[in-house]
């Protein structure tokens, strides 16, 4: 047992050697796989660390699970997109404040052929409604997501309790839904910075969109040190103030448009608050 | 050749690293258990091994969601400070390595011909010498063991995600890595990266064919 032994010895070796520990200024940001996605936080995170000197450590899953996250007292803030979910969050006293960041559209994509002839619906109410009566295969992300409470809704205003074969309940991020739709010809709805960071690798086009309440606007939230007294307040205030800063916010403007064509977020948000 | 992009280093290390460790303890842990378990005779053993059995199939985002809530700020491990880091990656493979490792080296010495055991015991052996003598010849067991203990904790996925975290730089493993792609479209990155994946595993065993052809 010369192996056994080795890797006894080699064992508390690696152990220790994972044991540096994070730089002294770093903070936990708990984010929603939509943002990871598009790599806006790439772009943003090294011009954040040079100017404060602060690294931030992003865990991207979805916005139900990133608030729970910040409830727990896990993260040291939050960047989501569920403004019910987010008041609530800082109403229940959790985060100090909501600070809205940018916000992009939900689109409805589905297959080019439009099979549930959904494209020359007036509004999003409508446009479930067609789904609905014709039975099209709608992918549901299905996993308390931002996105996922978005669809809720759509659902409950156009008076439609989704149920039958036809409504899938994926429980996935929004890439694998996407990819799902595509695979079975169906419609999902989808943030507009996801689709468009795939849309070359997808069959799927936007079939509607441009409905005033299909606004998806996410916001930065602190979380309160009252609750959770080790949170790294401070920093995670750096961190949002710098997020809604002008010189960010035009970085932030002007994020995709070479890559894409157009940008993947907008910051011009006429009310402040979220489009709900 | 974006399988050798360097930013890939990181994480390939990693996951050694992670899947080394845990491995470690649960072979330090597991082994002695197991030989224990395989020789004794006692009241209440046949719960035992249900239940050293039953955590070979402890389903991982179970272990991920208990080891998180334990380490969580809210949890009663919150002072360790290892939540969504390797650490934490660690404790939750050795905790799903742990039973398998215990009940396959049980299996191993159980299966060692009774009249050897106490042939070995008639010629005055100490327990320890017997431990020693059992474990040499359930060898071949006991790294079978250790190798589906390995295949296990390098392919996890679920409760690596939801306790490391899957932070660039410092919690990505190659599983992780592999999830997020294939999350994002990126199916040839995916590829690339369950590439390394199988290199290591592959590596692994061949060390390991070495050492039993010299060895026994």
């Amino acid at each position: 047992m010369r192996y056994g032994a080795l890797i006894l010895l080699l064992g508390p070796v690696l152990f220790a050697a994972g044991c540096h520990g994070t730089p002294a200024k770093s903070i936990l940001v708990a984010t929603t796989t939509s943002i990871r996605d598009t790599g806006l936080l790439d772009e943003l995170l090294p011009i954040f660390r040079a100017k404060t000197g602060i690294e931030v450590r992003v865990v991207a899953v979805g916005t139900g699970q990133a608030l729970e996250i910040g409830r727990r007292g896990d993260a040291d803030a939050v960047l989501t997109h569920d403004p019910t979910g987010e008041e609530r969050f800082v109403g229940d006293g959790f985060g100090t404040k909501r600070l809205p960041v940018m916000w992009n559209e939900f689109v409805l994509v589905g297959p080019p052929e439009d099979p549930a002839r959904v494209r020359s619906a007036k509004s999003g109410a409508e446009a479930f409604r067609r789904l609905r009566e014709q039975q099209a295969v709608f992918i549901s992300r299905g996993d308390e997501s931002g996105t996922h409470q978005k669809e809720k809704a759509i659902w409950a205003s156009a008076k439609i309790e989704p149920v039958g074969a036809w409504y899938v309940r994926a429980g996935q991020g929004m890439g694998a839904v996407l990819r799902m739709a595509d695979e079975k010809r169906g419609y999902t709805l989808s943030d507009w910075g996801t689709y468009l960071a795939q849309r070359d690798r997808l069959h799927l086009v936007i079939i509607y969109k441009g409905d005033p309440e299909w606004i998806n606007p996410y916001a930065v939230l602190p979380v309160n040190p009252n609750k959770h007294r080790h949170v790294k307040h401070d920093l995670a205030q750096q961190f949002a103030d710098f997020l809604i800063s002008e010189e960010t916010q035009q970085l932030i403007a002007d994020f995709g448009r070479e890559k894409f064509g157009e940008p993947l977020f907008r910051v011009d948000l006429p009310s402040k608050g979220g489009g709900q | 050749m974006r399988a050798f992009d360097p930013e890939l280093w990181p994480i390939v290390w990693l996951t050694l690293r992670v899947t080394i460790t845990s491995l470690a303890i649960a072979a330090a842990v597991g082994i002695p258990v197991g030989v224990w378990l395989g020789l004794a005779r006692f009241p209440g053993k046949q719960t035992l091994t249900a239940l050293v059995y039953t955590g070979m199939a402890l389903p991982p985002v179970v272990v991920g969601l208990l080891v998180y809530l334990l380490l969580s700020r809210s949890g009663p491990l919150a002072f360790l400070e290892w939540l969504f880091t390797p650490n934490a990656m660690i404790l939750a493979q050795t905790v799903m390595a742990l039973p398998l490792v215990t009940g396959l080296v049980m299996g191993a010495v159980a299966a060692v011909p009774s009249e050897l055991v106490r042939q070995i015991r008639s010629l005055g052996a100490t327990p320890r010498q017997v431990w020693w003598a059992i474990l040499r010849e359930a060898r071949l067991g006991v790294l079978f063991a250790l190798l589906v203990a390995f295949g296990r904790i390098v392919s996890e996925v679920g409760a690596a995600y939801m306790v490391g975290g899957n932070i660039q730089g410092q919690t990505r493993v190659l599983s992780t890595a592999i999830m997020m792609e294939t999350g994002k479209g990126d199916f040839a990155l995916a590829l690339a990266l369950g590439g390394w994946l199988l290199v290591l595993a592959l590596s692994v065993n061949l060390a390991a064919m070495r050492l039993q052809g010299k060895t026994l």
